[in-house]
C-alpha cells in the first residue's frame, strides 16, 4: 500500500455530484414510473436514516416516527396549498383564518415543515427520553397516535378524516435526493462526532455511559431531535409526491415499513440503510402491481389486496428472527473501503 | 343529569371497562411471565371474531359451535406464534417486540387478504340483542350479559393462577425464571400456556365486543387492543388485579367524558393516551404501582 490519496473524499464528492446531475435531468426525461420510484426510494432513505440515528446509534426504540412525519406532511400541504383550494376542500368547516390565506413558496415551507417536526419531537422529547425500553415505546406510541387523533379532530383546520388532497407537487428529483444526501451527511457528522461517541455509548450501556460522564438526557435529546427533524421532512415530501394527505396514513404500518428497512439495512449502518430502502421500494412497487387482478398463464389472479403489507411483515419477522444484522450490520459501504478492497484484489491479480 | 342516565352510563361504563380488562389480562400474562409487550394480542383479538364470524357465514356452522372452535384456533395459533417467533428471541426484548409487531401486521393483513377490507356484520344470538328495561332505565341486554360473563372469567382465572399447579408454575416463572426452571417446572410448556390462556380471553373480549359493536372488519383489534393495553399499563403492567381496575377505571373515563362534554366525543380515543402518558410519567407502576424490573433490552 503506498499511495494515501483521498479516494473517500474525491469519490464522495463526484458520486454526490453525478446522481445529483443525473437526478435533475431525468426528472423530466425518465419514465414517470420510475421517476416516482426515485422519489419513494429517496424519501425512504430520509425516514429510514432518521429512524436509524435514534434506533440503531442511541438505541432508544421510538414508534414517534410516523406521528413526526405526520406533523411535517400536514404542515407542508398547510403551508403550499393556494386560499382558494382550502375554500373549495374543507368541507366540514370553513378554513380558520391565519391558516387559509397563507401560501409560503416550498423552500419556506419545506424548512417550516422540518423545524415545526424539530420542535414537536423536542416536546415529546423531554418527558418521553426519561423513560426507557418497554415504556419508552409505548409512550412515543401514545405520542404518535394523539398527533394523529388531533388532525381527525380538527376540522377547521387540517379537514379531520377527509384530510387534504389538491397539494401542488412542485418538489423534483433533485430535492428528495438532495434532501436524503443532507439528512446522510448530517447523520454521517453526527455519528462521527464525540456526540456520536457518546450516544454510541448510551447504546451500549446507558449506566456505564452516565458515569463516564455522558450527560443522558441532553444526548438522547438531541438525537432525537435531529430524527425528528428529518423525519418531518420526510413526511412533507411523502405528501408533496401524492399530492394529498390523510390521518389514515400514519398509522403503525407506516411504521413497520421504516423499521423494516432499518433491519434489513442493519441496525446502524447508514449505507445498509439506503440499500435497503431501495430494495424495499422497489420490491414494494412489484408488490403494489401484484395486487391488482390480473391473469397470467391463463390463469385468473384475483386482486389481492393486503397482499404486499403481509408479505413485508413476513419479511420482517424473517428478517428478526435469522437475520437480525441485516444486510450491513453495523458496517459502512465506503469509497475507501471499496478502493482498498480493489487495490488489494489487483495486487493479488499481478503477484 | 337525572340518576337513571347516571346508573345507564355507570352500567355501560362497567361493561366496557370489563371487556377492556378482559384483552388487558391477555396482554398481563404474557407480560408478566415472559417481559414481551405482546403488540399482535390486538390482531388474535380481530382473528377471534373474524373467525367465529366467517364459520356462521361462510359455513353456516351453528353460533354454538362457531364460537368455540373460534376460541380454540386462535388459542392453537398462539401457542404456534409463541413458539415459532418469540421463543428464540427471548432475551432479546427489543428484537421480541419486533417480532410482536410483525406477526399483528401479518395477521391483520391475511386477514385483509381473506375478507378483503369491507365490513360485515357480526353474528349475534337472539339473547343478547333485545333491550331491558327497570324502572325507566333501559339497558341493552347485551350489557347485562356482558359483566356476569366477565366476572365468571376473572374469577376461574383467579382461581386458576392460586389454586392449579399450572397457575403455581406460571406465578413462579413470572418471579424468577431461571429458579422455577431449576426446581423443575418446565419453563416452555407453562409459557405455552399462558400464551394459549391470553389468546383465550381476548377471544371471549373479541366475542363480547362483538355483540356490543357488530362489526367485523380486518382493523377493529387495533382500538380495543390498545385501550387494553392502556388498561393494563394503568393497572401496573403485569398485574392481574390491576388490569381489573384498569379496565374500569379507563370504561369509566371513557364513558363520562362524553356523557359530561359530548362535544368532546371525538377525543375519547385521544383521553386514553393521554391517561397513558400520564401513567407512565407519573406512576409508571400504575394504579398499584407495581416495580417493573429495567432490563437491558
Amino acid at each position: 500500500m503506498q499511495t494515501k490519496f483521498k479516494v473517500g473524499q474525491a469519490g464522495r464528492i463526484v458520486a454526490v455530484v453525478l446522481v445529483l446531475l443525473f437526478l435533475m435531468w431525468g426528472n423530466d426525461r425518465l419514465n414517470p414510473f420510475i421517476v416516482g420510484l426515485l422519489h419513494v426510494w429517496g424519501i425512504n432513505v430520509i425516514l429510514a436514516v432518521s429512524f436509524n440515528l435514534i434506533y440503531g446509534y442511541t438505541g432508544q426504540f421510538s414508534l414517534g416516527h410516523a406521528g413526526l412525519a405526520a406533523v411535517g406532511g400536514y404542515t407542508i400541504a398547510l403551508l403550499t396549498m393556494s386560499p382558494e383550494t382550502k375554500q373549495l376542500i374543507y368541507l366540514l368547516e370553513p378554513c380558520v383564518w391565519p391558516v387559509s390565506e397563507i401560501q409560503l413558496p416550498f423552500v419556506a415551507a419545506l424548512l417550516v415543515s422540518g423545524l415545526l417536526g424539530a420542535v414537536v419531537g423536542f416536546l415529546i422529547g423531554v418527558p418521553a427520553l426519561t423513560l426507557r425500553g418497554d415504556y419508552l415505546v409505548i409512550a412515543t406510541l401514545g405520542f404518535s397516535e394523539i398527533i394523529r387523533l388531533f388532525f381527525v379532530n380538527t376540522p377547521g383546520l387540517c379537514n379531520g378524516a377527509l384530510g387534504l388532497k389538491n397539494v401542488p407537487t412542485q418538489a423534483g428529483l433533485g430535492w428528495t435526493w438532495g434532501l436524503a444526501i443532507l439528512t446522510i451527511l448530517v447523520t454521517k457528522a453526527l455519528v462521527d462526532s464525540s456526540y456520536g461517541r457518546a450516544l454510541r455509548a448510551i447504546r451500549e450501556d446507558e449506566v456505564a455511559a452516565e458515569a463516564v460522564g455522558v450527560n443522558l438526557s441532553y444526548h438522547k435529546l438531541m438525537s432525537f431531535v435531529v430524527s425528528a427533524f428529518f423525519a418531518a421532512v420526510g413526511g412533507a415530501l411523502l405528501v408533496e409526491l401524492w399530492g394529498s394527505v390523510d390521518p389514515s396514513v400514519f398509522t403503525t404500518a407506516f411504521n413497520t415499513g421504516v423499521i423494516t428497512i432499518v433491519v434489513l439495512g442493519g441496525v446502524g449502518s447508514i449505507t445498509g440503510s439506503v440499500i435497503a430502502a431501495g430494495i424495499f421500494t422497489g420490491v414494494s412497487e412489484l408488490l403494489r402491481a401484484a395486487e391488482y387482478p390480473r391473469t397470467v398463464f391463463g390463469i385468473d389472479l384475483p386482486a389481492m389486496p393486503g397482499l404486499r403489507t403481509f408479505l413485508f411483515a413476513c419479511l420482517l419477522l424473517l428478517l428478526i428472527l435469522y437475520y437480525r444484522r441485516g444486510l450491513m450490520g453495523r458496517r459502512e459501504l465506503s469509497w475507501d473501503a471499496i478502493a482498498s478492497r480493489v487495490q488489494s484484489w489487483m495486487k493479488r491479480r499481478t503477484s | 343529569m337525572a340518576l337513571s342516565d347516571l346508573a345507564q352510563y355507570v352500567a355501560n361504563a362497567i361493561a366496557l371497562g370489563s371487556i377492556y380488562a378482559l384483552v388487558a389480562i391477555g396482554y398481563n400474562v404474557v407480560y408478566g411471565i415472559v417481559k414481551l409487550m405482546n403488540m399482535s394480542h390486538a390482531s388474535i383479538f380481530m382473528l377471534a371474531s373474524f373467525l367465529a364470524m366467517w364459520g356462521v357465514y361462510r359455513y353456516s356452522i351453528p353460533m354454538w359451535i362457531s364460537f368455540p372452535v373460534a376460541l380454540l384456533v386462535v388459542a392453537a395459533l398462539n401457542v404456534v406464534i409463541e413458539s415459532v417467533a418469540y421463543r428464540p428471541l427471548r432475551g432479546f426484548r427489543i428484537s421480541a417486540y419486533t417480532s410482536a409487531v410483525a406477526v399483528g401486521v401479518m395477521i391483520e393483513n391475511f386477514v385483509v387478504f381473506v375478507l378483503t377490507s369491507v365490513p360485515k356484520g357480526f353474528p349475534r344470538p337472539g339473547f343478547v340483542t333485545g333491550v331491558f328495561d327497570v324502572r325507566g332505565i333501559t339497558l341493552p341486554m347485551v350489557t347485562l350479559i356482558t359483566i356476569p360473563a366477565a366476572a365468571i372469567l376473572f374469577l376461574s382465572l383467579f382461581y386458576l393462577t392460586r389454586r392449579t399447579r399450572i397457575g403455581k408454575a406460571m406465578r413462579a416463572i413470572s418471579e424468577d425464571m431461571e429458579t422455577a426452571s431449576l426446581m423443575g417446572v418446565e419453563v416452555n410448556r407453562v409459557i405455552s400456556f399462558a400464551f394459549g390462556l391470553s389468546a383465550v380471553y381476548a377471544a371471549a373480549g373479541a366475542f363480547l365486543w362483538g355483540w356490543r359493536f357488530p362489526v367485523v372488519t380486518p382493523f377493529i383489534g387495533a382500538m380495543p387492543g390498545l385501550k387494553a393495553f392502556i388498561a393494563a399499563v394503568m393497572g401496573g403492567i403485569g398485574s392481574l388485579t390491576g388490569s381489573l381496575v384498569g379496565g374500569f377505571v379507563l370504561g369509566l373515563a371513557e364513558v363520562m367524558l362524553v356523557a359530561v362534554f359530548p362535544r368532546l366525543s371525538g377525543w375519547r380515543d385521544a383521553l386514553a393516551y393521554i391517561l397513558l402518558i400520564a401513567f407512565l410519567l407519573l406512576r409508571p407502576g400504575g394504579i398499584f404501582n407495581i416495580r417493573l424490573e429495567e432490563e437491558k433490552v
